[in-house]
């Protein structure tokens, strides 16, 4: 394409330079990304953003400059995409409150009136695990086979991963387990006898 | 045609006639055009239309603050009722105008409260307001009724709080994305228990707790609540409850729902909505309205037939935009946000699958904003075919750059279909991998343009030539990061003029073109912005604007007025 062409040879000419702008965009357009990545504008949690990334910014522009990559056009360039700081910031603190210290995650039973909430981080082991939500539930799970799901009891313990996908607890190893959960559902064994199949 | 009180002596029967109105009569005549274009339109015919026309003015809209001073404004309207005043150029939302730019609503304030003592309605657009404005603006209009700020900055809640406290006959308070600082939710508190005009509340932005027996007494106190939108700190169960109260509202937000949806939740869910065909908005971009799965957002749907208004996050998928296409047939708006905009490799979004569902399904689609992660030109000549009434079509591909997903070509000809097919288009927004054929489609066939931004576009100066020479109706026009230069900017010398504004960064303009468009164009403000790091010839942020004030007088110091 006639615009990567154009790159490649800016390539060879400027190399020296910080590139943060695009293939297209000349020598201000640079130095205008360049020089607003680095300065902060607006209020300090927008402002983490930018300066968060202008480090990763220069090494994933060097190594692409190395590797004669693409452009590093996902590297975060001030301004865009064009969302408004007010909604960035709403975005970055629901991440921040979900993600902040302690794993966090929130346990749901069916017929249960509310929700729980409980630190992931605190157990080593399904066994563990299992055994703290039977007593915060006051339930019954039974015993993890690979075959059969959860035998004993009418309840399964299922999770939803980072896909969005409901998975029953305990067919991963416990260190795969806990970083994809992002929340946990006691259902009843009728209704997860599909997903033990899987 | 009793009397006739003709301002032009003259003895030809035609020029009677054209006067031979009393100025009473023409007043009441003019009085009820509503139509900003028809106004000036009608002030340019005579003096006699232009005097009637200013006095029975009630309503004025200002675009740019900085196009008119106060004064003049007043001395040219002298009863005003309702003020609509933008401020900063439109990239301020996306940072790329420092703090401290300028648009301070308070000189406007000074000015109004002696001439306008009657203010009803004032609607402001990233203007800079402070808690003291607010308060001397809450004090100083006794029959003050609505109060707008849309991507405003400078003020708290406290001065919320000055404004429930004294206004007695508010009739809207809408609060939208401002860069507020928020202290507390008491604010709410403070509207009197006697108070009960209020018809529009809109916090669903504020992120703290208002108490909620407080919200309880002030809906059920307000028959007349038509509008609301609460933040998200309302629960399911209280939206329920304030619903009960208000009988009337058509337009329910909820900002974001702060809870998981379980199944028995969502069936009140469902059955809240079920009572109210005539929502006409569902405001969600929370964690919730994702966290739905996509047959629940389905049914959700089902229960607003009448549907116009929809705002989401792109983790409803292209499947959760399939179930809008089959649902909402009345669907005029749609506008799908990013939930990781600054995370590139997630995979989740909106594809073009989902638009093009949802073209499919809603014909009355005029309005669109769409952040995708990849788009192919055959989808959008698809969708424009659907949707042949569009109005605003804003697409954000959000990779700079990123070409058709499917044949690697430009995206050209996509927005080659849009101007071609759409001819009430008014507002468009360009993305991906674009050419100066794009510019060459819109400068022939978008002859309604009137706002165009473009990022990351364009091979040469022959781009914005062409809109600036194509597009008669063209009012603003914002570009960053494009490959355009000086001889771009200035084969729209005269352009400039019949527009409201132009905002060029990161493009290849110098300063010396800029002293030449200043100096050639008088009633022009050509302002750059100087960073930290700007040298003394690359211009790199240029704002171009129409102005009777002249020159700015407030200018801060790193903003050059030429």
């Amino acid at each position: 394409m006639a615009r990567s062409e154009t790159y490649e040879n800016d390539l060879h000419l400027e190399a020296t330079e910080l590139r943060l702008g695009l293939p297209g965009s000349k020598e201000s357009g640079k130095q205008d990304a360049s020089n607003n990545v680095s300065k902060s504008n607006k209020r300090s949690s927008a402002d983490q953003i930018p300066e968060d990334s202008s480090s990763t910014n220069n090494s994933s522009v060097s190594d692409a400059r190395n590797e004669e990559c693409p452009p590093p056009s996902k590297t975060q360039i001030v301004g865009w995409p064009p969302i408004r700081s007010y909604r960035k910031n709403t975005l970055e603190a629901k991440k921040t409150e979900s993600e902040g210290s302690g794993m966090y995650v929130k346990v749901s039973m069916d017929g249960a009136p509310y929700l729980r909430k409980i630190d992931m981080k605190v157990y080593q082991s399904y066994e563990e695990l299992l055994k703290a939500l039977e007593s915060m539930f006051k339930i019954c799970i039974g015993k993890y086979s690979e075959r059969d799901g959860y035998n004993g009891s009418d309840l399964a313990p299922t999770y939803e991963d980072k896909d969005g996908d409901w998975m029953l607890v305990g067919d991963v190893p416990w260190e795969m387990f806990i970083t994809s959960c992002k929340r946990l559902r006691i259902m009843k064994s009728s209704e997860a006898k599909g997903l033990g199949c899987l | 045609m009793g009397s006739k009180k003709c301002k032009t002596s003259s003895n030809s029967e035609t020029l009677q006639t054209i006067s031979s109105f009393p100025d009473e009569v023409l007043e009441k005549v003019l009085g009820l055009l509503e139509s900003h274009k028809d106004r000036s339109s009608v002030s340019l015919v005579c003096k006699d239309w232009y005097n009637a026309e200013r006095w029975s003015r009630t309503h004025v809209f200002i675009g740019n603050c900085y196009s008119v001073t106060p004064e003049i404004v007043a001395s040219r309207f002298p009863k005003i009722r309702s003020v609509i005043l933008k401020g900063k150029p439109r990239f301020s939302d996306f940072n790329l105008v420092p703090d401290n730019w300028g648009a301070d609503i308070h000189p406007w304030l000074l000015c109004f409260a002696k001439a306008y003592p009657f203010l009803e309605e004032l609607r402001l657009k990233r203007m800079s307001v402070s808690d003291e404005s607010l308060e001397f603006l809450a004090m100083s209009f006794p029959n003050f009724k609505r109060i707008s700020l849309l991507s405003c900055d400078g003020f708290s809640t406290d001065g919320l709080a000055a404004i429930a406290t004294h206004c007695r006959n508010l009739v809207e308070l809408d609060i939208q994305e401002n860069g507020i600082d928020d202290r507390s939710g008491s604010w709410l508190s403070c509207f009197p228990e006697n108070f009960k005009s209020l018809e529009i509340l809109n916090f669903s932005n504020l992120n703290s707790e208002v108490s909620f027996s407080s919200l309880e007494r002030l809906v059920a106190r307000c028959k007349s609540l038509k509008v609301l939108k609460v933040n998200r700190y309302v629960n399911l169960e209280q939206l329920q409850r304030l619903l009960i109260h208000a009988p009337r509202l058509t337009q329910l937000g909820t900002g974001a729902f702060s809870q998981e949806l379980q199944p028995s939740q969502f069936a009140k869910l469902e059955s809240v909505f079920n009572n109210y065909r005539s929502l006409e908005t569902i405001c969600g971009y929370g964690k919730p309205i994702h966290s739905l799965q996509c047959d629940e957002l389905a049914q959700l749907l089902n229960h607003c037939p009448n549907l116009r208004r929809l705002w989401v996050l792109d983790t409803v998928g292209d499947k959760g935009l399939e179930a809008v296409g089959s649902s909402c047939p009345l669907l005029e708006e749609l506008r799908v946000f990013p939930e990781s905009p600054f995370d590139p490799d997630i995979d989740h979004g909106v594809t073009e699958a989902g638009f093009v569902a949802v073209s499919y399904g809603c014909p009355k689609l005029h309005y669109v904003l769409y952040f995708c992660r990849e788009m192919t030109n055959a989808a959008v000549a698809t969708i424009v075919q659907n949707c042949p009434d569009f109005t605003h079509f804003r697409l954000c591909i959000m990779n700079p750059g990123q070409p058709d997903r499917l044949t690697n070509e430009p995206m050209d000809e996509a927005f080659g279909s849009v101007v071609k097919h759409c001819k009430k288009l008014k507002r468009l927004a360009v993305s991906g991998l674009l050419t100066d054929l794009t510019f060459e489609y819109i400068g022939k066939y978008a002859k309604n343009l009137e706002t165009l931004s473009v990022a990351f576009a364009g091979s040469s100066d022959l781009g914005m030539q062409c809109v600036l020479a194509g597009c008669p109706k063209l009012r603003r026009l914002e570009i960053r990061d494009c490959p355009f230069g000086n001889s771009a900017l200035l084969s729209g010398l005269e352009k400039y003029e019949s527009m409201r504004s132009l905002w060029m960064s990161a493009c290849k303009v110098t300063m010396g073109a800029c002293r030449r468009l200043a100096m050639e164009m008088p009633r022009l403000n050509v302002e750059v912005i100087k960073d930290e790091d700007s040298d003394e010839y690359h211009a790199n942020k240029v704002y171009v604007y129409r102005s009777v004030a002249g020159p700015r007088k407030d200018a801060p110091p790193f903003v050059l007025t030429l």
